[in-house]
């Protein structure tokens, strides 16, 4: 139920509340940007139940896959 | 998929296992709370991974598991009337009420679909003004911000046949219930991802600080479980009990505030009713009495409706952790996920489903090399 798929604003529309064009892959869906009107196109967002939940820290991600590699230098 | 296939690399697996295999000295009980964490679990095979000395519990973060069959007889009344269009996410449909389920009901000619959204069901109460539109309004803090959405919208745009069958819960006070028990063995909780993603960290400070258990909030690929768990594990052996953030790649400590302030304006903390474990205090989010007009269980003078739930089903002693989904006696043999006695068989995120699906693990798909350990 709290299952959420990150996708990636294609385009935003006009729209109260603020919509926006989202792909999960090749699928492409239409998204409520209420929760984050700031988001810019190009940028991922968590989507459940048809709304984006939070953006994407994309330099976040980049370091927990650094910890990961960092971790396996570590190790004998 | 970005931000999910370099999430399940095998060769990543292997130093976090390696390491949890190194940090564990003890035995240890972690509870995954969410569901969906659960299904992941189980469906990459991670427990058979990790050192025997830690056991994962299946903690009750499954909507559908826990929503009381009182509610769900609500619902197939409400789906029953001829007026009302039944809009409800799909994996509500097969679980079971006290005679019957949503899809029994749909058979004889209720009108209830299936939305992927609260969105999807104000759109059609403004494309059919001559019927009532209901929304079944389950879900944790995650779901929350949609369905306060969809009531604030309804609100202002001076909607008067559209209504949520509000069965909203809350993930804090269910950890506290759990262990406060006093059979708790709870010894650190993975916590779910997304709701702390609405929510933010600020709920759990306490609850580690209080019961003295470590708290990590974490995402749902098999790297990020695994990740998670060597966070709690080093926390345990360590005797702290902190709350870290294993998703920073999304969750905030703050949370996100527009969300909750929308979640304020609609909902209000009530006491809940969990189904297999009984009414814990300030539990649900139901409407205010702001959004009454928007209350289905008002509109329809549903209140006092609804039965008892079956005593052959042990939901309640799953859902805590006290019973492995495996050892109840009714497990695969009369209860099955298509003919499920409770809730957590029927939802793919319940962990009696998640385990007649994805066990006996005969090879992990994860990382072969490490489970013939």
């Amino acid at each position: 139920m709290c299952l959420g798929v990150p996708g990636e604003l294609l385009e935003r529309l006009e729209g109260d509340p603020p919509l926006g064009r989202v792909a999960f892959g090749r699928i492409v869906k239409e998204v409520c940007l209420a929760f984050v009107p700031e988001v810019r196109v190009g940028e991922y967002v968590l989507v459940h139940a048809g709304t984006a939940l939070e953006v994407m820290d994309e330099a976040e991600a980049a370091e927990l896959l650094q910890t990961l590699a960092r971790l396996d230098g570590d190790l004998p | 998929m970005k931000y999910v296939d370099e999430y399940r690399d095998g060769e990543k697996a292997k130093p976090l296992v390696e390491a949890i295999h190194q940090a564990v000295t003890r035995p240890w009980s972690i509870m995954e709370v969410c569901g969906g964490q659960t299904h992941s679990l189980a469906r990459f095979g991670i427990e058979s991974l990790l050192p025997p000395a830690v056991s994962l519990i299946h903690g009750p973060g499954c909507p559908v598991c826990v929503t009381p069959v009182a509610i769900l007889d609500q619902a197939l009344a409400l789906a029953a009337r001829p007026e009302v269009i039944f809009c409800s996410f799909g994996d509500m449909l097969r679980v079971p009420g006290s005679c019957q389920d949503l899809f029994q009901v749909k058979a004889q000619g209720g009108d209830i679909r299936i939305v992927h959204s609260p969105l999807d069901a104000l759109a059609l109460a403004e494309r059919h003004p001559e019927r009532q539109v209901v929304f079944f309004a389950v879900g944790f803090e995650t779901t929350a911000p949609a369905n306060a959405l969809a009531a604030h919208l309804a609100k202002r745009r001076g909607l008067r046949n559209f209504s949520l069958l509000a069965a909203q819960v809350r993930v804090p006070p269910a950890l506290a219930f759990i262990l406060e028990s006093p059979d708790a063995r709870v010894d650190a909780f993975l916590a779910a991802g997304h709701v702390c993603a609405v929510m933010g960290l600020a709920e759990y400070q306490p609850l580690a600080q209080k019961y003295q258990v470590p708290i990590v909030v974490t995402a749902f690929e098999p790297l990020d479980l695994l990740q998670g768990i060597l966070m709690v594990v080093r926390q345990l052996e360590a005797g702290r009990a902190e709350v870290e953030n294993q998703y920073a790649r999304l969750v905030r400590p703050e949370g996100n505030a527009r969300a909750q302030a929308l979640m304020r304006e609609v909902f209000q903390i009530v006491p809940r009713t969990w189904r297999g474990i009984g009414t814990l205090p300030e539990s649900g989010l139901g409407l205010r009495p702001a959004y009454a007009d928007f209350d289905a269980e008002i509109r329809f003078g549903l209140k006092g409706v609804g039965g008892v739930e079956s005593s052959r089903c042990l939901a309640g002693q799953v859902l805590l952790g006290r019973l492995k989904p495996t050892k109840c006696p009714a497990f695969g043999m009369e209860c099955t996920p298509e003919h499920p006695l409770g809730a957590p068989m029927v939802s793919a995120e319940g962990a009696c489903s998640a385990h007649h699906r994805y066990q006996p693990a005969s090879s992990n798909p994860l990382l072969p090399a490490a489970s013939a350990r």
